[in-house]
């Protein structure tokens, strides 16, 4: 011990190695004690001593978090005595991806210190782990091999063993993105399905598109936001994740109502004469912008409560964050509540019966007008609910909506009208399009793209995906 | 039907009056008032003004061509943005390349390319040195585009709020294909900074006197065209696709060669509308071709009157006067002043003002107390 306050560098060098070797946690807190008055250079030089006898002690935390990323620590210490340790946590360890982090690390010691053997068998190694970390080490060895190659014979197994690893994890890579890039798709379609599932019901039933829909999702975000500025205000501390819970409703509340106003002063009065209520309800979403512009500012942001941070590893090299599953779970649950406010209750019957004949069901009793209204404030509903969803990935701004309308609009357009089937599968098929463009058009021309692919789709199907099959004279 | 036909030809002919009147105004009047006159008269019309009136009287000829295609035949077009904005761009990029060597960094290439690191002209920037190249291509290049989009949507009978999504999505990617850098059209910043036209220096102001007689010449050129158009057969058909597609259809006739035409010839009136709005203003960019200001043009027509020629013209002067006002003083309000316009418009005064002043005018309200019904109003332009 007295040996590491030393002046020789080969005396202290040696106190190191056997600190290192006996790999003994407890000397931790003596080894500050010794170290209190060193000078500068000597604590320099024990600090990696110190970072390693620490990533061991930590190796045995009880927290995940800190077992991870000791085991990744130790993986780039270049210390091969660190190897038995790794291996030793790894046999006791519980979580799969803290265990997968220790024998990535240990193999990857072996990889770059190790002998022959040991080099071919940690490669292999790095290889059925699908190894991202390992891969520069694997490049490293091989290609510094290959050129010794050229000299003789001698690294030829280990070259061979570190090449298939490579091309193993390669491999792995291209799928865990494709894997990825679907899985970003998802959750962009499904806000986008929240979205044109309003959208595509109004325009079904009544024949009218609302350009003011993206404006509703914007009141949406904000009445998320607001919500959550009155918890933080007013709700005790541990309350306040739980502000997200109430922010659903809120926000699909206080847009439904928005809606049913929209309809009672402007919608109303323009029936059978869907263009003009394009224009109005564009002009709707005007006033709507520059209010909430004069009012909340141009840029807010909602802090994700905290039980959505984070995310879960499914696979080696793919981590599916909390907030995007949330995401595709609400929107399968509105998926599900809409297929079952329309068929399975009395208000979806009438719906139903409008969207296919008006005058019929106006005959047979049916307060079409009522009906509209209500339709109108459950699609506006349906927009505050993706405003809210959407706070979990972006920012909220006065602009918001005018980023996903003409998406939306798309989607009702290829989805065809009157079945929300075809809304369902337009909006998967154009969200994930958009991501699986983005890499190799870039966004704009991506989306530039799929405006051709869907006018030339409209070319040969005018009524969208799933028209409702029977004699139209104008359709 | 016969007191209809007279109601309507009193209306040609008071039509036609106003039509003179304004058209002396505009043509002889102001310019005459800017030159005439001295700086601190009454009368005088200063360069401002006279410039600021060249710009709503080349937006007044898109009027024109956007009154032709929803006012007359009923289909609304949410991208007109992008016809305007291809002829703008096509005698941009002729007065970027006459700058020559007055940039700002003293290359023959235009600024933002020098910028850019773009080293080469890119070859489609090359036949634009010609200056008729330029001022066709301005009125071809918006013309062919129309003639591509619009067979592919009517041929599939895209119609309707169909239609109108689809142009809209058009002017969005036009909007942000405009927006890049590699697509070398200026970006955001668009294009700029021009000097001369045909040797005149664009600063003078009897270059800009000119360029503003050209603007009212095209613009009595435009109207006397499309009254044309509506006059003739083709036009009845025109009305009668806007007030029944189902039954021009079954007459015999195909609504979609007519629509095809007609959706041409507003997107050439378009681009000629932006080749004269450039060197009148000065600049153009991606901002003034995307979604919304594509809308606002279709709101124009609107607060004038739809399916009326002079309407078109008096909603684009009108609207864009009003805008030039307001944003001067109160830039926050303008956008709830054309959010209400639009709501306003649609649903108290449908007709626009051509509407309202119909509806005062003495005969018209003869007519009114004679058969109980409202000044005939343009039903069914919605289908």
């Amino acid at each position: 011990m007295g040996q590491l306050a030393g002046d020789d560098p080969a005396v202290r060098e040696q106190a190191f190695r056997t600190i290192i070797d006996t790999g003994d946690a407890a000397l931790l807190a003596s080894l500050d004690e010794a170290l209190a008055d060193a000078d500068r250079a000597t604590c320099v030089a024990v600090k990696p001593v110190k970072d390693l006898l620490k990533n061991k002690l930590n190796l045995a935390s009880d927290s995940e978090e800190a077992r991870r990323s000791a085991a990744a620590d130790l993986g780039t210490s270049g210390q091969l005595s660190a190897v038995p340790w790794l291996e030793q946590a790894a046999a006791k360890e519980s979580s799969r991806w803290v265990r997968y982090a220790m024998e990535e690390s240990a193999a990857v010691l072996q990889l770059t210190a190790g002998d022959e053997p040991a080099k071919i068998k940690a490669a292999s190694a790095l290889g059925s782990l699908r190894s991202q970390n390992g891969l520069p080490a694997l490049k490293d060895l091989a290609q510094q091999l290959s050129g010794d190659a050229a000299s003789g014979a001698a690294g030829k197994p280990v070259l061979l063993a570190a090449q298939a690893a490579i091309d193993q994890i390669e491999l792995w890579g291209t799928w865990s993105n494709v894997f990825e890039t679907v899985f970003r798709g998802i959750s962009l379609s499904s806000i986008l399905l929240i979205m044109s599932l309003g959208l595509a019901i109004v325009f079904g039933l009544m024949g009218v598109i609302n350009m003011a829909h993206g404006e509703l999702m914007m009141v949406g975000a904000y009445a998320t936001f607001v919500t959550q500025e009155l918890f933080r205000s007013y709700a005790p501390a541990g309350l306040f994740d739980s502000y997200f819970l109430v922010s659903m409703p809120v926000s699909f509340l206080v847009a439904g109502l928005c809606g049913l106003i929209l309809e009672a002063t402007i919608i109303r009065f323009l029936y059978g004469r869907p263009l003009e209520t394009m224009l109005a309800t564009w002009g709707v979403s005007l006033v709507l912008i520059q209010a909430a512009r004069v009012y909340f500012g141009d840029l807010t942001a909602v802090t994700a409560p905290a039980w959505l941070s984070g995310g879960v590893q499914v696979m080696v090299g793919v981590y599916l964050p909390y907030n995007r599953l949330f995401i595709i779970v609400l929107s399968i649950l509105c998926v599900t509540g809409i297929y079952a406010v329309l068929f399975r209750s009395n208000l979806g019957l009438r719906v139903r019966a409008v969207t296919q004949n008006r005058n019929m069901s106006a005959c047979l009793g049916i307060p079409t007008r009522k009906v509209d209204a209500y339709t109108f404030a459950f699609g506006s509903g349906l927009a505050g609910l993706a405003g809210c969803a959407l706070t979990l990935v972006g920012n909220v701004e006065p602009g918001l909506g005018q980023n996903y309308i003409v998406d939306s609009f798309m989607v009702v357009v290829t989805g065809g009208v009157g079945k929300l089937a075809g809304t369902i599968v337009a909006a998967l098929g154009i969200g994930s399009l958009n991501k699986f463009l983005e890499p190799s058009f870039g966004a704009v021309y991506g989306k530039v793209l799929i405006l051709v692919l869907v006018i030339l789709f409209l070319q040969r199907r005018p009524s969208g995906l799933f028209a409702i099959k029977g004699r139209h004279a104008d359709s | 039907m016969s007191a209809d036909a007279t109601d309507r030809h009193a209306r040609n002919g008071a039509e036609g009056l106003t039509f003179w009147f304004v058209g002396l105004f505009l043509l002889v009047i102001l310019p005459v008032l800017n030159v005439l006159p001295g700086e601190d008269s009454w009368l005088h019309v200063s360069d401002f003004t006279l410039n600021r009136f060249g710009k709503f009287l080349a937006f007044a000829i898109l009027a024109l061509g956007l009154d032709l295609i929803w006012g007359y035949t009923g289909i609304l077009s949410l991208g007109h943005g992008v016809f305007f904005g291809l002829g703008a761009y096509c005698i941009g990029m002729h007065l970027m390349l006459t700058i020559g060597k007055e940039s700002v960094y003293g290359s023959d290439l235009p600024d933002f390319m020098v910028w850019n690191q773009v080293k080469e002209l890119p070859l489609f920037w090359k036949p634009f040195y010609s200056f008729f190249v330029a001022v066709f291509g301005a009125i071809l290049v918006p013309t062919l585009c129309a003639l591509l989009f619009g067979y592919l949507a009517f041929r599939s009978r895209i119609k309707g709020v169909y239609f109108a999504i689809i142009t809209q999505a058009v002017a969005l990617s036009a909007w942000l294909v405009f927006n890049r850098n590699e697509t070398n059209l200026g970006g955001t910043n668009g294009l700029t900074d021009f000097k001369q036209i045909l040797g005149f220096r664009l600063s003078e102001p009897g270059t800009q006197r000119v360029l503003y007689v050209i603007t009212v010449l095209a613009l009595g050129g435009a109207y006397f065209l499309c009254r044309w158009i509506i006059q003739s057969r083709t036009g009845k058909v025109l009305i009668a696709i806007r007030d029944s597609e189902q039954r021009v259809l079954f007459s015999g006739y195909s609504p979609s060669n007519y629509k095809l035409f007609v959706f041409v010839v507003s997107a050439g009136l378009a681009g000629l509308a932006g080749m004269l709005y450039v060197p009148q203003v000065g600049i153009i960019t991606p901002a003034q071709i995307g979604v919304l200001p594509s809308l606002e043009m279709v709101i124009w027509v609107a607060v004038g009157g739809r399916g009326t020629l002079i309407g078109a013209i008096i909603g684009a002067v009108g609207v864009n006067f009003a805008r030039s006002l307001l944003t001067n003083y109160f830039p926050e309000l303008w956008p709830f002043f054309i959010g209400g316009l639009f709501i306003l418009v649609v649903l108290v005064f449908p007709d626009g003002l051509v509407g309202l002043a119909r509806r005062l005018t003495p005969e018209s309200l003869r007519g009114l107390a004679q058969s109980g019904k409202p000044a005939p109003a343009s039903e069914g332009a919605a289908r």
